[in-house]
């Protein structure tokens, strides 16, 4: 069964989320530079979507589950709502970060460096976010 | 949990962050540079060698604060990262914009 995780709309259930990302990419014999990288990337996403997309309310939940596709691992986060294709996100220039005091805007630059493919879908007012990672080459 | 821990040491401003940086605490690491930033400072350091964790969250307030420091003549770096939060600054290419240094030592030598 893959792991699942409920999480409400609440920058402070960010903890909770990086320790449920770490203990279930243990068993994909990631290292820990690995499992920390994707569990920012991960976090990236959902920090976003909590901020943006739900307004922090924490009456609003998201649902994360993590599969095993075989030689690869997904990490499925899905909400209602107004969808946010990370995609379609034109990642600013560091020197555009700086000049315009952004506070945001390296998260997503971050999922798309760690992580090996993004997909994104939406449908009946669901969204669904899948950060796709190859498991490391000698596992398996 | 994220802790800071602020030192004065004349002209130098050292911030020891302890624990983990996320979109839930980043306004802190905010609060304490902008409280800290007395007119004689010239030197600021994140003391990263307690850093378990740093979202973009908190990437973007160093990075807000790059040209002010730039203008005001102030010396910033940070040291100690572990390999795992240092490589996170590799990725974005944030190394090339902010000193990363190996120690407290390396990092108040800055200035001179």
């Amino acid at each position: 069964m893959s792991p699942k995780l409920i999480l409400s709309c609440s920058t402070s259930a960010l903890a909770e989320l990086r320790s449920f990302i770490q203990l279930n990419l243990e068993v994909f014999g990631f290292s820990e530079l690995d499992k920390h990288q994707i569990t920012l990337a991960v976090e990236e996403v959902v920090a976003n979507l909590i901020i943006h997309s739900h307004a922090c309310n924490p009456n609003e939940i998201i649902h994360l589950e993590i599969k095993d596709l075989g030689k690869k691992v997904a990490v499925e986060i899905t909400d209602k709502g107004e969808g946010f294709n990370l995609l379609e996100y034109e990642v600013p220039e560091l020197r555009q970060v700086i000049e315009e005091k952004r506070k945001g805007g390296l998260g997503i630059l971050l999922v798309k460096k760690i992580m090996d493919e993004i997909q994104f879908e939406s449908k009946n007012g669901e969204n669904i976010c899948r950060l796709i990672k190859k498991f490391p080459p000698n596992f398996k | 949990m994220l802790q800071i821990e602020k030192v004065r040491e004349g002209d130098v401003l050292i911030l020891q962050l302890i624990g983990e940086v996320d979109a839930s605490n980043s306004v802190l690491l905010d609060q304490s540079i902008q409280e800290s930033l007395q007119p004689e400072i010239t030197v600021v350091v994140i003391d990263g060698q307690e850093l378990k964790y740093i979202s973009s969250a908190g990437l973007g307030v160093f990075m807000s604060y790059v040209d002010d420091f730039f203008e005001r003549g102030i010396h910033f770096s940070i040291f100690g990262l572990t390999q795992q939060v240092g490589e996170v600054f590799k990725i974005l290419g944030l190394d090339r914009v902010i000193a990363i240094v190996p120690d407290k030592s390396t990092a108040i030598a800055l200035r001179k």
